[in-house]
């Protein structure tokens, strides 16, 4: 069992999430179209590439080395049973995020958040509850443009969180932060699919490397 | 959880009001259930009768008959049913044995209601994608109108009942909207079947109430009785056909028992509002109240009496009249402290 655990940690790339995407697909995805120069945030700017006609383009260099980051580390999550949450606040895209959480036998809470979710969950839900390992966000803004409460709460009870950051987004607090557009459809569909498959993909490759010990 | 070390014991003491209404754990129900049986067989033992078929009416009667109460309301009196009867239906535990929630939302509080309006969401979704494909095809949309008059929506009670779970008012109209946007959409029939799920029929005042139909006597003339009540009074009354107008109450002509005219103007309303005055006859029997009661109560008998003589629409009219509707105005009780049901004490300011 324990070698069930240990062995996938010694890869660089285990689940070879290198191949789910490449720069051509990010890009006509429309991942590298930011917002205008006026809304840029301060802690974005290492991340943009450059300004054109005050539209703000995202490095997709930078995002492609975040996005391998990142989806290598929820396949890690969901190798080792760990429960996804996904969040975004976004309502063109609730019932899409929701529908992805469904396929992959995950979690979403695509709605308004309730102060002490996570952190008064033995009161809101009854004691015993266990809370999510990790949290992805497809957008870290809520509906008045500030930061998700959730960012700050999972922070505070050390839950790693992973977020498709904008230029007017604060990445800060996130653990694996994934510069990129948050706001056009082919964009979030691009990672809905690409988080879907990482997550399928672990999940099988469990369930293989169980079935083969059990065998031994 | 955390342990306090130096507070006062006021902080200590457990706030029993704030914990909420207790949950029934499932041994705890299936015990109530074997308690149940056995207290069952038990009483059927006792009342001589076979445990095998003794039903929950015997039940019922037994009780009554072991702790008689004399108490008003039902509802406080003994009772012994089925555990799930007494103990409200509740939610069991969410998550499985490894710690993983069932359902998919339940990290959003309110797992019921928001995959309720996740499943309305995709029906709008492909209703509108059946939309496009009709309309690519250039087919026509169907345009059949719901019959919206018959029906209503289900009421935030009765959605809290289907979900198990508290729905606010915000959430309630807003799971409403979401359901007329659907239906207002053209191609909404092929959601039919899902959105009867949340309708509710409403049938008109009238279809409950049967209107009898017209009764013959030896002679071979049409009568219809009609009962009505009024403060303390009750009254019925048979009204013929083919008649002279002429109105017999306890035995005695109308200007006789009713010398007031007030009286005898509530008696003929019926017939001049359908302008039947000299076509009918009435006999009628009067007990209890006074004089206006015993009036207003021959009233409503003959209105509901001439419902038989009369077609749908004009029992309609008269419904809105005010014929046929009991007056439910009786004599207010006296409070203590006041003189009368209004009327207070003289107030003297010294």
């Amino acid at each position: 069992e324990d070698k069930l655990l240990t062995e996938p940690l010694s890869h660089p790339d285990f689940f070879n999430v290198k191949e789910l995407f490449t720069l051509k697909d990010l890009f006509d995805a429309r991942v590298h179209l930011g917002h205008k120069k006026g809304c840029r945030h301060r802690f974005m700017e290492p991340y943009i590439f450059g300004c054109r006609l005050d539209q703000d383009i995202i490095d997709l260099d930078q995002t492609m080395q975040h996005l391998q980051l990142a989806l290598n580390f929820t396949a890690h999550v969901a190798y080792r049973g760990g429960i996804i949450l996904f969040v975004t606040r976004k309502r063109q895209f609730c019932h899409l995020v929701e529908s992805t959480a469904r396929a992959c036998g995950e979690y979403a809470h695509t709605r308004y958040w309730q102060g002490g979710l996570l952190t008064n969950a033995h009161v809101q839900f009854g004691p015993g509850v266990r809370l999510p390992d990790l949290l992805v966000f497809l957008s870290t803004l809520n509906n008045v443009f500030e930061p998700h409460v959730a960012i700050r709460d999972a922070a505070k009870m050390n839950i790693p969180t992973v977020g498709v950051v904008d230029t007017n987004c604060n990445p800060c607090l996130i653990t694996y932060p994934i510069p990129g557009n948050d706001d056009s459809p082919a964009a979030v569909e691009l990672y809905c699919k690409l988080f879907r498959m990482t997550i399928i993909r672990a999940k099988d490759k469990r369930r293989q490397s169980e079935a083969v010990e059990e065998l031994r | 959880t955390l342990r306090l070390i130096c507070t006062t014991t006021a902080v200590q003491r457990k706030n029993v009001g704030a914990s909420g209404p207790e949950k029934y754990t499932e041994a705890f129900i299936k015990k109530q259930i074997e308690e149940f049986n056995l207290g069952k067989r038990h009483l059927a033992n006792m009342m001589g009768e076979d445990p095998e078929t003794f039903t929950q009416e015997d039940i019922d009667r037994a009780i009554a008959y072991l702790f008689p109460s004399g108490l008003f309301d039902k509802q406080a009196r003994p009772v012994m049913k089925h555990p799930t009867e007494i103990f409200p239906e509740q939610r069991k535990i969410q998550w499985g044995e490894d710690g993983r929630p069932f359902h998919f939302l339940f990290y959003t509080g309110k797992q019921s209601y928001y995959s309720l309006m996740h499943e309305t969401y995709e029906k709008l979704l492909n209703v509108q994608k059946h939309q496009d494909q009709l309309i690519a095809q250039d087919l026509p949309l169907q345009k059949e109108k719901r019959n919206l008059a018959g029906s209503r929506w289900l009421t935030k009670i009765e959605l809290e009942e289907m979900l198990l779970e508290k729905v606010s008012d915000d959430d309630y109209s807003r799971f409403i909207q979401l359901l007329q946007k659907l239906v207002a959409l053209p191609c909404a029939d092929i959601e039919e079947k899902y959105i009867q799920k949340f309708c509710k029929e409403v049938p008109a005042q009238l279809k409950t109430v049967v209107i009898e139909p017209l009764q013959y006597d030896e002679r071979g003339v049409a009568f219809s009785t009609g009962e009505g009540k009024r403060k303390t009074a009750s009254a019925t009354a048979v009204v013929y056909d083919n008649g002279t107008g002429k109105i017999t109450v306890n035995g005695t002509d109308i200007l006789h028992y009713f010398p007031v005219l007030q009286d005898r103007e509530q008696l003929l309303f019926p017939f001049q509002f359908l302008g039947r005055i000299g076509k009918h006859d009435m006999v009628c029997t009067v007990s209890g109240g006074g004089r206006s009661a015993q009036a207003g109560a021959i009233r409503l008998a003959s209105a509901k009496a001439l419902r038989s003589f009369v077609t749908e629409k004009e029992v309609e009219f008269m419904r809105q009249a005010g014929l046929l509707t009991v007056d439910p105005r009786v004599k207010e009780r006296k409070k203590p402290g006041q003189e009368g049901p209004r009327r207070k004490f003289t107030w003297k300011k010294r």
